[in-house]
């Protein structure tokens, strides 16, 4: 009998619930550590970028519309299906270096932290929330809103859980956002794509662009359609640039360099918080406790 | 026979092939248009939008709103051309005439029961020469789709040189809502219909159909156009309206005129785009294009 050929994965990037190919057509391939090709991967362009901040300002609406409880419940609902594609995860990781027992725990952290987040999606909004004392006769009461669309540059030491980490808090907030994964270790990237795909998340709500963060940065922080930008790795000068370019819409830049993946600190609603806006609003009311008899 | 005012002979019509309509079509899409001829198509573009509110919620307010867009486009970025006219309901008329007075931005009303045709003739000519009296440029009509269908042509040619007399010195846009008459064939006929009844301009669609303008049927109607000019030496005017919204389509369909009917039709006079929010995804493609950075519809106008 012929021996089978192993059927291979084209690895391939996710936009507006699609996923295409780059429209660059480039692409960079990833070599495991005795030099041997695993895959080839795709590398995005600004144009790529660009499609996506479409996809994800389509889909913010929608999203961000949705009742809190619901949120919640495809967050959980994207947990459970990578729960049942764990073996999946845990071999990409091994291929991408890890350990066995890494890889294990790195796909275990991750589904408890998307069942974390899922646990927040209805719970931050009671938390960050406040009726505020005013010396008028006017209900004042502030909320969280979500930012709008969030560009994310991922971590570069993290396949999964990294990716896991930043999309979490950002969607589970309401906002919808483009994540550029690491360049080193994307495999996983794709397939949790394929996760997400698969989880009644709307297209759009994540994007997952694969390539290299010297190329992109600068558009991640310039495109005015773009209210808030993460950036997680510590090259000093990516990150000059980035505070350079958000003046250009006022975006909000949030650089999380020091942050630690696998510590309980990576998760917490603050970070949620963090891509929300607080609403003020002031309702005029009449001031029921003075009131005197009107005749 | 005589060219004019009287229906075509139907048996010198061409018939349409459809996939080979389809094929070529699909060449317009494949022209790289960059950089410097990008941003003279980008504010062609502009300067051949008739910029469109039909609404039943439309007040003199949104209109007025809508004129001042129509000639300040997007002052931050000088150099800009004003659309080529405002479209709006008879009723609309004059407001929009006051308000785009000395902006050399002309006005278009929708007219003959707009958008479904399904009047009486008097009812058409009456709504006709009212908007024509009220300072209406342009009249856009709406061919009786139900007559057309059962094949009563000569209905459907009367009605047009009926309206054409009522237009007066007003330029006349011919409507017939190509999704509803569900052949390429069909489209070739209106067209020829059109035109041999005098119509200034021939445009596919009201905006309320599915499918608006499309390319396929857009082609079908300039080879038409080109036909009619060779026959006659008279140049009509194209129009595609609705579902036209990206900067990258309304490109394709300048290559399209420009390779059908040559440059002569490259301006306002006699090709125009039916469209609402083409104008703001071709500012930004020009914003984008002067200052490198991509836009954001927060930062321009909506009406």
């Amino acid at each position: 009998m012929a021996t089978r050929l192993e059927i291979q994965k084209t690895y391939k990037i996710y936009i507006g619930g699609q996923f295409p190919r780059t429209e660059s057509g480039r692409f960079y391939p990833l070599k495991n550590k005795k030099g041997d090709i695993m895959a080839n991967i795709c590398q995005s362009s600004r144009k790529d970028f660009r499609n996506a901040v479409v996809a994800a300002r389509g889909a913010f609406g929608g999203w961000s519309a949705r009742a809190g409880f619901n949120r919640s419940q495809i967050l959980y609902r994207i947990a459970e299906m990578l729960e049942g594609r764990k073996e999946q995860f845990i071999s990409e990781l091994i291929l991408q270096g890890l350990t066995d027992k890494a890889a294990n725990d790195e796909v275990s952290l991750s589904v408890d932290r998307l069942v974390y987040y899922a646990g927040w999606c209805d719970k931050y909004q009671a938390v960050f929330s406040s009726v505020n004392p005013v010396a008028s006769s006017h209900f004042n009461f502030s909320v969280p809103e979500p930012t709008g669309v969030v560009a994310i540059i991922a971590p570069e030491e993290s396949s999964l859980l990294g990716l896991v980490t930043v999309i979490a808090p950002v969607i589970a907030g309401g906002n919808s956002c483009i994540v550029l994964a690491s360049e080193s270790k994307p495999l996983c990237a794709v397939t949790f794509a394929e996760v997400l795909n698969s989880s009644d998340l709307p297209g759009g709500v994540v994007n997952i662009l694969t390539g290299s963060s010297e190329e992109l940065h600068s558009h991640f922080s310039s495109h005015m359609d773009v209210n808030a930008l993460s950036y997680y790795r510590k090259n000093k000068n990516e990150i000059k640039t980035i505070k350079e370019n958000a003046s250009l819409n006022v975006k909000r830049i949030f650089i999380y360099d020091k942050l630690v993946l696998a510590s309980d600190k990576a998760q917490s609603p603050y970070l949620i918080f963090d891509n929300q806006e607080i609403k003020t609003t002031w309702h005029p009311i009449e001031n029921i406790g003075s009131a005197k008899a009107g005749y | 026979m005589s060219t004019k005012n009287s229906l075509p002979d139907f048996r010198n019509t061409p018939i349409i092939d459809q996939v080979g309509v389809e094929e070529r079509v699909a060449r317009f899409t494949t022209r790289s248009i960059k950089k410097s001829s990008k941003m003279q198509g980008l504010k062609m573009i502009l300067n051949m939008i008739d910029l469109t509110t039909l609404e039943g919620k439309d007040t003199e307010g949104k209109v007025k709103q809508m004129c001042f867009k129509a000639a300040h486009l997007h002052d931050i970025i000088p150099g800009l051309p004003t659309v080529a006219a405002v479209c709006v309901y008879p009723t609309m008329v004059k407001t929009a005439k006051d308000a785009l007075k000395g902006t050399g931005v002309k006005v278009a009303s929708v007219s003959t029961a707009f958008p479904s045709g399904q009047s009486t003739r008097e009812v058409k000519i009456a709504d006709t020469k009212f908007a024509v009296e009220n300072g209406a440029d342009e009249i856009d009509m709406v061919i009786s789709r139900g007559e057309f269908l059962k094949g009563n042509y000569e209905y459907v040619f009367d009605e047009i040189v009926a309206i054409k007399a009522a237009c007066g010195s007003a330029r006349l846009k011919v409507i017939f809502e190509t999704g509803e008459l569900s052949t390429l064939d069909n489209v070739r006929k209106a067209s020829d219909i059109a035109m041999y009844a005098g119509a200034d301009f021939i445009k596919t669609s009201t905006g309320k159909i599915s499918p608006a303008a499309t390319m396929p049927v857009t082609l079908v109607m300039l080879e038409a156009i080109r036909d009619y000019y060779y026959k006659t030496g008279r140049m009509v005017g194209m129009k595609p309206a609705g579902g036209i919204s990206t900067s990258k389509a309304a490109i394709h369909y300048l290559v399209m005129v420009k390779e059908t009917l040559g440059g002569a039709w490259l301006s306002n006079e006699w090709f125009r785009f039916g469209a609402s929010s083409l104008a703001n995804d071709v500012l930004m493609q020009i914003a984008k294009e002067t200052s490198g950075v991509y836009q954001s519809l927060d930062y321009f106008s909506k009406d």
